[in-house]
């Protein structure tokens, strides 16, 4: 697909894209979303608000919603340094992406649902997403990045900065499944106010050349909470260095990091985190778990915690090994061969329930994680 | 059919040897009760045949029912019938003890649990339990029911229990034995159950028991008698006793 038309319903949308996309978590059907929004290379091709939800939520592109808001100004790199990195510098240059605003007091019961797709081999994607959920609102958005199947090479860079504002509750997750010569740098800030919460999910499934990506979480209201997890399954000689990072700059915030590795196949995972109390009373946890399928990989946990009071409470839980010998037997004497029980306890601790998705998403990733295993 | 025949046994753990000599015959359909002071090597007889592999067989053999199992697979025991309810199950985190339900019924565990499983586990009481990881946070008798209904829903044709009425309370014991004999009654299988109590004989139907001391059986008999004998001298009586006949009949 070289010229890229615009849609109104991702169903219009040619076949090998829409399996891309699905693999990423988007459903094609649409009738459990409260909206898509399609983005492919540079431009966008989808973007489109169920009936329901209008005058609940805002969806443009960035380029758009900058033009039509002089205010927007003040959120556009509002979290970022535009000269953070080279990368942050070429979205900076040129850039899509889109602009989510969750109107006040709004509740969202069905995702929204995004999808970026590199469409051909050596492509450089760049986008810049703004979201903000404004005061009280609730919402959902999974966004699935992709190749399609077409595309080996490629380049995504993508800026996102997130709102948050008083008492919203906002889930964010993000899928990637991208093809194994890609290179990936997410940029991306949430910033919390007052009494909202901030959950976000990340799932990284498929082999992946260079992946890149600090996401940090600014906890600046008073008893703001921020949970950010991570499922990653790093095979074929994937090289992924990812972390999360939660900021506590307001008493009474809380949060919580949970990071599971499983490594194979010559890859290298580096999983950070880091949770910082400058004020108390605050709470914060740090799980980060890896598991080593083969004696090629690499797992490098880094865990940080930095106290700045006396009275923050953080902590921090990380291992890295093989899979417990004693379980793979317990599940064997259950009839099971040694490759079936191995599955089950990779499937399990990549358990998608910690990340809390909605029902019919939770499905789709767990049918991804089955095909994943069943190749193992 | 159903029937174990444990001939010259001796098992090292860690290099360490820790049973000596057993020879033991289980009949088809009957159930033995197993005795003995902590560390006399009851777990260690237990999982050995089971098939864990840190149990290395130095000596003798195992057959069940006329096939020779002693260097056969956990999984391969497992699919003939064989099924082990453990004194200390591991914790799995991720797998739900629903999952285990299916698994255990040879199924995959994504799919939906039939009107029979459910059934198993709400006479299990363990209905809230089921969408929880394995083992996670479940108190020392929660867990024993649990790998009670994992064994039910396995359908073995030989249980070998361990300590299946440790830290279970009153009701529970009499819930699992309920349970453990009406499956014995129908199924025909064959039990070995490790105990420290007298208590599950009040609701299972055993036909012998044995004593172990020190990595060997040291006795044989009945098992009201037997365990009247332990609860009245200890095992110290076992050592010092007259009508035992070592080597007689097993
Ligand atoms: N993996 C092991 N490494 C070293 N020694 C072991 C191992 N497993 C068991 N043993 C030793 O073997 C002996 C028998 O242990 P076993 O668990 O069979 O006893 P038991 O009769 O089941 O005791 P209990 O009533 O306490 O459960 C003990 O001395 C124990 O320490
Ligand atoms: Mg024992």
């Amino acid at each position: 697909m070289n010229e890229k038309k615009k849609v109104s319903s991702l169903t219009e949308l040619p076949h090998g894209i829409l399996e891309a996309a699905y693999k990423s978590g988007i459903d094609a059907r649409e009738e459990e979303r409260s909206g898509t929004y399609m983005y492919v290379d540079h431009s966008r091709v989808l973007s489109h608000i169920n009936e329901r939800f209008k005058g609940k939520l805002e969806l443009l592109d960035t380029t758009e919603a900058l033009k039509k808001y002089s205010w927007l100004e003040d959120y556009y790199w509002g979290l970022i340094d535009a000269d953070k990195d080279e990368y942050t510098r070429r979205v900076d240059e040129k850039f899509g992406g889109y602009f989510l605003r969750i109107l006040p007091g709004a509740k969202i019961e069905f995702p929204l649902q995004s999808c970026l797709m590199i469409s051909s081999s050596g492509m450089e994607q760049r986008v810049h997403n703004i979201v903000i959920a404004e005061e009280g609102s609730e919402a959902r958005v999974i966004t699935g990045c992709t190749t399609h199947p077409d595309a080996k090479s490629g380049q995504h860079i993508g800026v996102s900065e997130f709102y948050i504002k008083k008492g919203a509750r906002f889930n964010y997750t993000m899928i990637h499944n991208w093809g194994e010569d890609t290179l990936v740098r997410p940029r991306s800030v949430a910033r919390l106010e007052d009494n909202s919460t901030f959950i976000s999910n990340y799932v990284l499934l498929q082999p992946v050349k260079d992946l890149q990506m600090y996401p940090r979480v600014l906890c600046e209201g008073e008893n703001a909470t921020a949970g950010l997890n991570s499922i990653v399954y790093a095979s074929r000689g994937s090289g992924v260095d990812i972390g999360s990072g939660i900021e506590f700059n307001a008493p009474g915030c809380r949060g919580e990091i949970i990071s599971r590795v499983i490594a194979l196949e010559g890859s290298r995972v580096t999983a950070r985190g880091i949770i910082k109390g400058n004020t108390s009373p605050a709470k914060g946890h740090l799980e980060c778990k890896g598991i080593l399928l083969d004696d090629s990989s690499i797992i490098h946990a880094i865990p940080e915690l930095v106290g700045a009071r006396k009275d923050v409470d953080l902590s921090h839980e990380a291992a890295v090994g093989r899979i417990a010998e004693k379980e793979i037997i317990y599940l064997m004497s259950r009839g099971l061969s040694r490759d079936d029980a191995t599955s089950i306890i990779v499937k399990g601790f990549l358990d998608v329930d910690i990340l809390g998705l909605p029902e019919d998403l939770q499905r789709a990733v767990r049918e991804i994680l089955d095909k994943m295993a069943a190749g193992m | 059919m159903n029937t174990l025949e444990i001939e010259n046994l001796s098992v090292e753990v860690g290099g360490k040897k820790i049973l000596k000599d057993i020879t033991l015959h289980l009949p088809g359909g009957e159930t033995m009760v197993f005795f003995g002071p902590n560390g006399s090597g009851k777990t260690t007889l237990m999982l050995t045949i089971a098939g864990m592999p840190e149990y290395k067989v130095t000596d003798g053999k195992i057959v069940f029912n006329g096939e020779d199992i002693t260097s056969m697979k956990v999984d391969e025991r497992a699919k003939r019938g064989l099924g082990v309810g453990f004194q200390l199950p591991p914790e799995i985190i991720g797998v739900k003890l629903r999952d285990m339900v299916k698994i255990c019924g040879g199924k995959n565990p994504r799919e939906d649990l039939t009107r029979e499983e459910s059934e198993l586990i709400e006479r299990f009481n363990l209905g809230d339990f089921i969408n929880r990881d394995l083992n996670s946070g479940f108190s020392g008798g929660e867990r024993k029911r649990a790998e009670m209904l994992q064994l039910l829903a396995m359908k073995p044709v030989m249980l070998l229990l361990d300590e299946p009425d440790s830290g279970v309370d009153v009701g529970s014991l009499r819930l699992v034995g309920r349970e453990l004999q009406n499956y014995l009654d129908s199924s025909g299988a064959s039990a070995l159950i490790i105990t420290h109590h007298g208590n599950i004989l009040e609701h299972i139907k055993a036909e012998t028991a044995c004593v172990m001391m020190d990595g060997r059986i040291w006795c044989r008999g009945d098992p009201g008698e037997i365990y009247d004998n332990i609860l009245e001298k200890g095992y110290r009586g076992c050592v010092e006793c007259e009508i035992r006949h070592p080597g007689e009949g097993l």
